[in-house]
């Protein structure tokens, strides 16, 4: 098709430059959320512009891009996303992770371990992770400036009051290099120790809310909590029913109306990957289809 | 050959995004040696090293400071007011980039902008262009697992303490990128420095 080209990655060299230099100092200052002129892109605010924006300032032509969407390679928001950099990047694009240079995700880290040869890009909502205890910007970055995280141990504290346990399943506050609290973007708790000292520049991208920070590799990345009660991940009763893995994340599948479910992995390609080889859970009643 | 209008990256696109992976793969993890392929060649003395960051880096939204050398050389200043238009300054706390063509020309570090609390990102990426001698040093922070003992071309004087006090300023203080022959090193505010 002979249609006018975009840019190589869709922005321009001049807002490539400026998110660039946010993305430098979001290295420089682990956890802090250095805020930057989000343009509008060609998807609606909350389906990844700011991890987009970010993705595209930093990808080339000898990058190979994976996206997933709540671990899954093969939903809209992760397809869409990569028929985008394969079309204004020209990129290659995978769904394995291990055969990625950059990997955006919308709210998971793959099972697989990451290593050092790749970026992790993250779809950020709501960066800030004070926000739903003080509205006002003013105030909560005068609060990190102070390193004053005291509400948000009151908030941890009232989950104990009211639950008796920490509630909070997803976006749980963190610590970076004991410094910046930070919302480690809506992953489920589960993923929160994969970010301590990983092998993997992480980049974090907030579009509507124009933020952008970063964890460097090998930095510290504590969850927050109490002597009495210690951050503790989700754990599954039961294996994966498609691929019968165990000590990964789980999502929740109702299969009628009877109450029938099952417990299937929430990464696709890790699941698909353990099918190919060999491994059997109760429902992977034949074998998987030939991909694409 | 116009040394005005030559020397910019031949593609400006992929030359500034390779340029600015070596750079965030330097910040990423300090002390590493990432090399810089880039074709940039700017006007002595400004060296393809700085030259290629700038262009990269800085546009008219960065306010650059340049040590005495370079802001007397006006081959220099033209070649950055085509290629970059990022507007000049003397006032070194106010820079977003200061370009640094020699050790001996690097001031204070705590001349720098600092940014503040509520900000530190407003303060001052400092591109040094370092020579090849260089002096063991054992780094440790985030990006280091563990801790990294290598050799780098550090200033002479006290710039070791000078580091400790800009760590010292965390979340403030300056970063610095070392760049020579094809090469950058980064070092973050966060990183710590100890003579090997």
């Amino acid at each position: 098709m002979n249609i006018a080209k975009y840019n190589f990655a869709y922005l321009d060299e001049q807002t490539k430059r400026m998110i660039r230099r946010a993305i430098l100092k979001g290295i420089a200052v682990p956890g802090y959320q250095v805020p930057f002129a989000s343009r509008e892109m060609p998807m609606p605010y909350g389906w990844g512009t700011g991890g987009v924006q970010v993705t595209a300032s930093i990808i080339g032509p000898s990058d190979v891009l994976k996206v997933i969407d709540q671990g899954a390679d093969d939903t809209t928001n992760a397809v869409s996303i990569r028929a985008f950099f394969a079309k204004v990047a020209e990129v290659a694009v995978t769904t394995h992770t291990e055969e990625a240079t950059i990997i955006q995700t919308r709210h998971r880290i793959p099972e697989a371990k990451l290593t050092e040869g790749q970026v992790l890009v993250y779809q950020v909502p709501i960066p800030e992770p004070l926000r739903f205890l003080e509205p006002r910007e003013t105030e909560t970055r005068k609060m990190h400036a102070l390193e004053e995280y005291g509400l948000m141990h009151v908030k941890l504290y009232e989950d104990i009051a009211k639950h008796g346990r920490i509630a909070t399943t997803y976006a749980y506050p963190v610590k970076v290099e004991g410094r910046y609290v930070m919302d480690p973007s809506p992953t489920p708790k589960f993923d929160n120790p994969k970010m301590h000292m990983s092998e993997v520049l992480q980049l974090f991208g907030a579009g509507r809310e124009k933020r952008i920070y970063a964890v460097p590799p090998h930095t510290q990345v504590v969850s927050l909590d109490f002597e009495d009660h210690p951050f503790e991940i989700q754990h599954f009763e039961e294996p994966c029913a498609l691929c019968g893995a165990t000590g990964v994340y789980l999502d929740e599948v109702i299969l009628d109306d009877k109450g029938g479910h099952m417990f299937v992995c929430s990464d696709t390609d890790n699941c698909e990957d353990r099918r190919e080889h060999g491994h059997r859970g109760k429902l992977a009643g034949h074998a998987l289809e030939a991909a694409e | 050959m116009d040394t005005t209008i030559e020397g910019g990256f031949a593609d400006l696109v992929l030359g500034a995004q390779s340029v600015f992976r070596a750079v965030m793969e330097a910040l990423a993890r300090p002390g590493s040696v990432q090399s810089i392929a880039s074709d940039a060649a700017p006007p002595a003395p400004l060296t393809p090293e700085l030259g290629a960051v700038a262009l990269t880096l800085c546009d008219h939204d960065t306010l650059v400071w340049l040590d005495p050398v370079l802001a007397a050389n006006e081959a220099v200043v033209a070649w950055l007011a085509f290629h970059c238009g990022a507007p000049l300054t003397s006032d070194i706390g106010a820079a977003a980039f200061a370009l640094v063509s020699d050790v001996t020309l690097l001031p204070r570090i705590d001349a720098f902008g600092q940014g503040t609390d509520e900000y530190p990102d407003r303060s001052t990426t400092v591109v040094l262009a370092v020579g090849s001698a260089a002096k063991p040093v054992t780094l440790k922070g985030p990006g280091i697992k563990d801790q990294f003992s290598t050799q780098l071309p550090l200033p002479d004087g006290d710039f070791i303490e000078q580091w400790a006090e800009n760590r010292a300023r965390f979340p403030r203080g300056v970063d610095l990128l070392l760049v020579r022959a094809g090469t950058v090193v980064g070092l973050p505010r966060t990183t710590r420095i100890s003579e090997a």
